[in-house]
């Protein structure tokens, strides 16, 4: 299945969810900030890899799932579960990602341009966590050790 | 005060673009990139570059290294509930942050302090 982006899935939030997810996202953030500015950098930059939008995001999918499913006229289905399994092995692949942003940020921020290292550690994020999900999905080792999850 | 302000409208508008970027991409598999994206370390790198210069972000950002590898642990872990034992997402997402922090804070006592 090729990568696509469907605007169309914008119109199943409702407001209240885009809420939520910006308010966790927002005290995440202000946590770490006041984490950083009380006991130290070193402490406070753990909270940058604090899972915000995974339990949000996880159980909005489940229940859009499950409601596409009840509009199908199946009540009960684990479609919802699998779906927020899949995007949970995304996770893992999007955190190791998360590893290499933060160690290019480490090693290049006190030398180089903060935004041009930003922007550099934000592509390397995503082209290496795109790596692993493909190599995950395409290789055939990696299809032959395909755990219990489907695809819903 | 006005500075936790900033970081909490400044980080919710950041997490929530990565958040619709991820509703609105499939497979879901993949959108799942978007759930572990450093969000949270865009906005708070953004807002220390500005206020403490680059060494301490630089430090912040090692620190990060560490808590995305006890995120991956968090994720592995929601990947087998939801997966394999089928457990509902809501209950299972929350009840395993405090694997995050216990993963993240025992690697910070291990290496870090």
């Amino acid at each position: 299945m090729p990568i696509e982006l469907n605007l169309g899935a914008l119109k199943r939030t409702r407001w209240h969810e885009y809420l939520v997810r910006f308010v966790l996202g927002g005290l995440i953030t202000a946590f770490a900030g006041w984490v950083a500015s009380r006991y130290g950098a070193v402490p406070g930059g753990l909270l940058l890899a604090f899972p915000a939008i995974f339990p949000a995001s996880a159980t909005l999918l489940e229940k859009h799932e499950q409601a596409k499913k009840r509009r199908a006229g199946i009540s009960s289905t684990i479609r919802g579960r699998l779906a927020a399994g899949l995007e949970a092995r995304g996770a893992v692949m999007g955190a190791i990602g998360g590893m290499g942003f933060g160690a290019l940020v480490w090693k290049l921020l006190p030398q180089g341009s903060p935004g041009l290292t930003l922007l550099l550690a934000l592509v390397s994020w995503l082209a290496i966590s795109s790596l692993l999900w493909y190599v995950r999905k395409h290789h055939p080792w990696a299809r032959s050790v395909r755990s219990g999850l489907r695809r819903p | 005060m006005s500075q936790l302000i900033v970081h909490f409208l400044v980080g919710g508008v950041i997490v929530s673009v990565f958040a619709v970027l991820g509703d609105i991409t499939y497979p879901k598999g993949f959108a799942g990139l978007f759930a572990a994206a450093p969000s949270v370390a865009i906005a708070t790198l953004s807002l220390t570059l500005a206020a403490k210069g680059p060494g301490f972000a630089a430090l912040e950002a090692r620190s990060m290294i560490v808590g995305e590898v006890a995120f991956v642990a968090y994720a592995a872990s929601c990947t087998y509930c939801l997966g394999v034992r089928h457990t509902r997402a809501a209950p299972t997402s929350l009840l395993l942050l405090p694997l995050w922090a216990a993963v993240a804070g025992g690697l910070y006592a291990l290496i870090l302090a």
